[in-house]
């Protein structure tokens, strides 16, 4: 099953005739992605290198293709409004690689998607690969490996480092989501321990978590109040000063809650193992499995 | 990004905040004619980025024109937690009988604006928030409806139960909300506002941090940033767009991706180092980012060994080595460089370092040691 993206995504890339949009595109179709359009408005009836048509709007671009999935490569400033015209062409999930959306904009854009039932992963996220069945995002395709490792983060190239090591000592992954960077996304922590709790695909959990907010101490939290799967953890950040934003803009310890050492004891006290090093992942999850 | 309270306190009477009047200084003989045309008693005040200023001998009132100006000498000058005070804020003084807190944040939990409100205002609300959390009203906002006025009745009769003053902090807590959401602001607090004797509410301190990526719709908030106050490396990296925080280790970090870039540090201090900086250069590489990326690191004269951590996906190992390279000849490097290139094109850039006197590791684990070795 995978959560998420698998075979039966059919992806429109918002943004397709940008220099990171167009150039994603390719890697997802070379990936064996169902790609079946772009958007950029103004630029409709052309087609990609790869011989993907391109739309002026989302409306035009399901109503030809079908498509259930949406990407987002386009600026910040413009980010918000193509997440809202993806949900209200009726896209189930949109994942917005776009970073730098103010907080204010999608603080409006949540209620709005939310009515029209969609979902959202990001913004400021890598995107979402189901290993050899479908890829939505900027990850390397070819550090994945098809397993049963879900893989939950709030980063990106940590996550790279994580699953590098996860596929070179044979653990393959089911699906790898990189929630995104940002104080406030669409899909949290928790949201998708929740997806992964129910694939029968997923026999273990890695979650990367980092310093800021609460999200770690409230996954430990449910971990505590039965998780159906086992869990490893890496924390990143312990070395961070506080009040300082490190790259992510939710990456902040503020008012001294939302550190490293908070979040590592968190899942100490609920008996949840976690790494000091991205490689000793592998060791935890070579145990729980 | 951060503001002086006098911005702050420029914003808030924007939004109809009962401010009370006051002059910025950067003399202290100007403090004379600033508490005169305001009237005294006056409270002269640090103008720096940082919480604590009144511990740190920040702020003082004075009750004559001559005393505001021996306050200011006293305080331009001083160091807080490491800055410099270049400017000073004189006010015009209140009368205090009570003080509360009123704040406002985005909460990640609920993913609305919330405000927060707590009778006992003046002093630390985190510390407020751990001894007696009961003393803190937390209310999230629908940003569509916005602050209702049921909700402000709420909020504001948890802080007095005079309906007089209550009304009039009703009316703070709306123009609070307000700035907050029309500066795009992260965090908009005052504490404290307070009630004086003859039962005014005055907005006595003035805090608002700003959403750097909202920052492009307000040129005029932009314009208040005050570089002089942050670390020149860090000015510098802002302007070459890398996210550069600057520690008091020995060995630099050049990393890819923000997550990447703590766990690095984080190892480099596991295995008994300590790391210098963080710095992330972000997803599109250029030779150009590396090298600004080098020149901010070499600023710091603690440095002995720089560490490049590059997992490639966006970013090309190819780009990090050319800019590598371009460095070494335009900056003349004489301190160690331990690089680790994974991912894409990782072949063409080992090729590209092969002739180097770089040291070349496999894996982030052997990189992390050979650069806490070759520092020393």
């Amino acid at each position: 099953m995978s959560i998420l993206v698998d075979k039966n995504t059919k992806l429109i890339v918002q943004g397709i005739t940008g220099r990171d949009g167009g150039f994603h595109a390719s890697q997802m179709v070379a990936y064996g992605t169902n790609v079946v359009g772009g958007v950029t408005p103004g630029k409709g009836g052309q087609k990609t290198e790869d011989g993907v048509p391109v739309f002026d709007s989302m409306a035009e671009a399901l109503a030809e293709t079908g498509a259930n999935t949406s990407v987002i490569y386009v600026p910040a400033a413009f980010a918000a409004d193509a997440i809202c015209e993806a949900s209200d062409a009726g896209c189930e999930l949109v994942v917005c690689i776009s970073e730098g959306l103010p907080v204010r904009d999608m603080i409006k854009v949540l209620p709005f998607i939310t009515e029209r039932g969609t979902r959202l992963i990001g913004p400021n996220s890598p995107g979402i690969i189901s290993p050899g069945r479908s890829k939505v995002g900027i990850m390397p395709g070819d550090i994945h490996a098809e397993g049963r490792v879900g893989v939950v983060s709030r980063s990106g190239t940590l996550t790279y480092e994580i699953v590098y090591h996860l596929t070179q000592n044979g653990l393959g992954q089911s699906t790898c989501i990189g929630i995104g960077g940002d104080p406030i996304v669409g899909t949290n922590l928790l949201d998708t321990m929740e997806l992964f709790a129910e694939d029968d695909e997923t026999d273990a959990v890695v979650l990367i978590g980092e310093i800021g907010g609460n999200d770690e101490e409230l996954a430990a939290e449910m971990i505590k109040n039965g998780y159906p799967k086992k869990v490893g953890v890496f924390i990143a950040g312990h070395s961070a000063p506080p009040g300082k934003r490190m790259g992510h803009a939710g990456a902040i310890v503020s008012g001294g809650t939302g550190t490293a050492a908070e979040k590592v004891a968190a899942f100490a006290a609920v008996g949840v193992e976690v790494a000091d090093t991205p490689a000793q992942i592998v060791d935890i999850m070579k145990r729980l499995i | 990004m951060k503001i002086h309270e006098a911005d702050a306190r420029g914003i808030f009477a924007e939004y109809g905040l009962p401010v009370p009047p006051s002059r910025m200084i950067t003399k202290a003989g100007d403090a004379k004619a600033a508490a005169e045309e305001l009237g005294c008693p006056v409270v002269v005040k640090a103008q720096v980025l940082v919480g604590g200023r009144g511990k740190a001998g920040g702020v003082k009132l004075a009750s004559t024109p001559d005393e505001a100006v021996e306050k200011a000498e006293a305080i331009l000058g001083l160091d807080i937690k490491g800055l410099t005070v270049e400017k000073v804020l004189v006010a015009k003084a209140v009368d205090i009988d009570k003080e509360f807190y009123v704040g406002m944040i985005f909460d990640r939990g609920s993913r609305k604006p919330m405000m927060m409100v707590s009778p006992e205002g003046g002093i630390d609300i985190e510390e407020v928030a751990r001894s007696t959390p009961e003393k803190i009203l937390k209310l999230p906002v629908n940003p569509e409806g916005g602050l209702m006025p049921f909700q402000v009745r709420r909020l504001s009769s948890f802080l007095s139960s005079d309906k007089e003053v209550s009304r009039q902090i009703g009316r703070a807590l709306k123009g609070l909300y307000e700035a907050f959401m029309g500066s795009d602001a992260s965090l908009a607090e005052i504490n404290p506002l307070v009630e004086s004797p003859d039962g005014k509410v005055w907005a006595i301190d003035a805090k608002i941090n700003l959403d750097d990526n909202a920052l492009f719709r307000h040129p005029d908030i932009a314009k208040m940033r005050d570089d002089a106050s942050e670390d020149q490396g860090e000015v510098e990296a802002r302007e070459a767009d890398l996210s550069f925080v600057k520690l008091d280790g020995k060995i630099g970090c050049i990393v890819n991706g923000a997550g990447l870039a703590m766990a690095t540090m984080d190892m480099i201090k596991h295995f008994g180092g300590k790391p210098a900086n963080f710095l992330d250069i972000g997803g599109s590489s250029s030779p150009e980012k590396v090298l600004s990326a080098m020149k901010i690191i070499l600023r710091d004269e603690n440095v002995k060994s720089i560490l490049i951590n590059i997992f490639g996906g966006i970013t090309r190992c190819d780009d990090v080595a050319n800019g590598l390279i371009e460095a070494k000849k335009k900056l003349g490097l004489d301190i160690p460089l331990v690089v680790r290139l994974t991912g894409t094109n990782e072949k063409q850039a080992r090729e590209i370092l092969a002739s180097t006197e770089m040291i070349a590791a496999d894996d982030m684990e052997g990189a992390v040691k050979k650069a806490i070795e070759a520092a020393g």
